[in-house]
């Protein structure tokens, strides 16, 4: 299995707050990594440091390397290009005030796609890969802030999908949907990384057990723990990841 | 934090400590039983066997509960799966002990040989492993459990050794061979008491460590 990022030796600090300390982590394409841990342990801001979301973060400061199949994504990568390979779907559905198609077709279009035809194409595709395609189709034209929660993040996940991504970054995607579009989003995932790479962070256990082929337990900016989920979650080989997922701190 | 959940444990540990007492009791009935020709103690020991099924249902149920209620992992997701396959064998060995109840029944008192130290050595040896087991599980005490596995062995040894008692039992003895035949089977329950008591070992070892017979299982 290939390398998709690996990220060396990096330090990562708010101000004087270090948030994440010499984090060392390989992830592999076609695979899901899942990013477990209390809150402010750091998954998050890992996430983000993946297609370069603290650079704006004022005071934010960062060493170490990102590479992202084998080029620095700090130092030899556009943010653009960076941006366009690695899409980001967040906790809240977040799309834009504009059509369903629309939101689709608008990261294509920034990438000088104009063409009816091949946006047409690109929009059908995306959503159908986002297995939402047959709930929207007659309703191209309506507002997105019209679908449920369920739907909105779907829709996200397709105007992620929309600009042909290698690897899709997805903070707590699920945590405001109800089971069933919890289910969806899941099922999706499995779907996906056979095209994709996705690393997924995530509060609920059960789910990274579901979905993810290696798991990241963060504690305090580190990684105490970094393995096959089935071994982190049946044999944890450090305490403190036992006693996080067994709920015994946290 | 996890009170609630950890007092369910407790409760758990204490089921399968029962549920083992009850395992060894059933033993030790079926075996005077079967040693003193006494009918009423094997008639109680087949209805005693009802009442290990019936502990058996109910850790199943509290482990069923605690797979749906708590979602388990790591040490828990271990103990909890352990726990459900060791009570499949407790619940075997009561129906062997019953099994050795029901051909005791036709024994009469006296028509047992007197040279039937080896089989008492086999129901004291079993009925010792299956309480080490459990109490390995309890105390996770992987090496308890191990020497559990290697007890096997001596019950093993005993068998043969029954065999050989009866194959000389029969050849001083030729109108009894249908008794002998009752006896070796008697003998047989009892080696797969050991058995059993060898399954569960193993699974207090998985419990302990994640690895079943050299393999890892998730």
């Amino acid at each position: 299995m290939a390398v998709k990022f690996s990220v060396s030796n990096l330090d990562l600090y708010y101000g004087d707050f270090q948030a994440l300390k010499n984090i060392n982590i390989r992830m592999n394409e076609n695979e899901v990594t899942a990013f477990i841990g209390p809150s402010g342990c750091g998954k998050s801001t890992l996430l983000k440091s993946l297609n370069r979301m603290n650079d704006l973060v004022e005071g934010c400061k960062i060493t170490g390397t990102v590479l992202l199949d084998n080029v620095d994504i700090y130092k030899n990568m556009e943010i653009t290009e960076l941006r366009k390979n690695v899409g980001m779907v967040f906790q809240k559905p977040n799309p834009f005030p504009m059509s369903i198609y629309d939101n689709i077709a608008y990261g294509p279009r920034t990438h000088g796609i104009k063409r009816k035809s091949q946006l047409d194409e690109i929009v059908e595709t995306s959503l159908k890969q986002a297995s939402i395609w047959e709930e929207v189709k007659d309703r191209l034209k309506k507002s997105a802030l019209g679908l449920s929660g369920g739907q909105q993040q779907r829709l996200c996940i397709a105007r992620a999908l929309a600009v042909k991504p290698e690897v899709i970054l997805m903070d707590e995607p699920t945590s405001a949907l109800d089971p069933i579009s919890t289910m969806k989003i899941e099922e999706l995932c499995f779907d996906l990384k056979k095209e994709y790479t996705i690393i997924i962070v995530t509060h609920n256990m059960q789910q990274a057990t579901r979905i993810s082929d290696k798991t990241a337990f963060f504690l305090h900016g580190e990684i105490v723990e970094f393995g096959e989920t089935g071994q982190i979650f049946a044999m944890p080989k450090d305490k403190r990841t036992e006693d996080y997922i067994t709920g015994r701190f946290g | 934090m996890r009170s609630n959940f950890d007092a369910q444990l407790k409760e758990l540990n204490l089921d399968m400590l029962k549920m083992a007492g009850e395992v060894e009791n059933i033993i030790n009935m079926s075996m005077r039983a079967f040693l003193k020709g006494e009918h009423d103690v094997a008639r109680e020991t087949i209805e005693y066997d009802y009442q290990i099924n019936e502990i058996e249902r109910q850790i199943e149920r509290r482990c069923l509960k605690l797979l749906l209620q708590q979602q388990p992992v790591a040490t828990d997701l271990r103990r909890i799966s352990s726990a459900l396959k060791m009570i499949t064998d407790m619940e075997r060995i009561g129906d062997q002990a019953a099994d050795i109840a029901q051909l005791s029944l036709r024994f009469e008192n006296g028509m047992v040989p007197q040279k039937l130290n080896h089989i008492v050595s086999m129901a004291s040896e079993t009925s010792k492993m299956v309480t080490d087991a459990i109490n390995a599980y309890v105390s996770s005490d992987t090496s308890l459990a191990e020497k559990v596995i290697t007890d096997d062995d001596r019950v093993d040894e005993l068998f043969n050794e029954v065999k050989d008692d009866l194959i000389e039992f029969i050849r001083n003895n030729i109108e009894v061979g249908e008794q002998a035949i009752d006896l070796l089977m008697v003998a047989k329950y009892f080696e797969r008491i050991g058995d059993h008591a060898v399954n569960i070992a193993e699974w207090v070892v998985f419990s302990i460590t994640g690895v079943h017979k050299n393999s890892k299982i998730m």
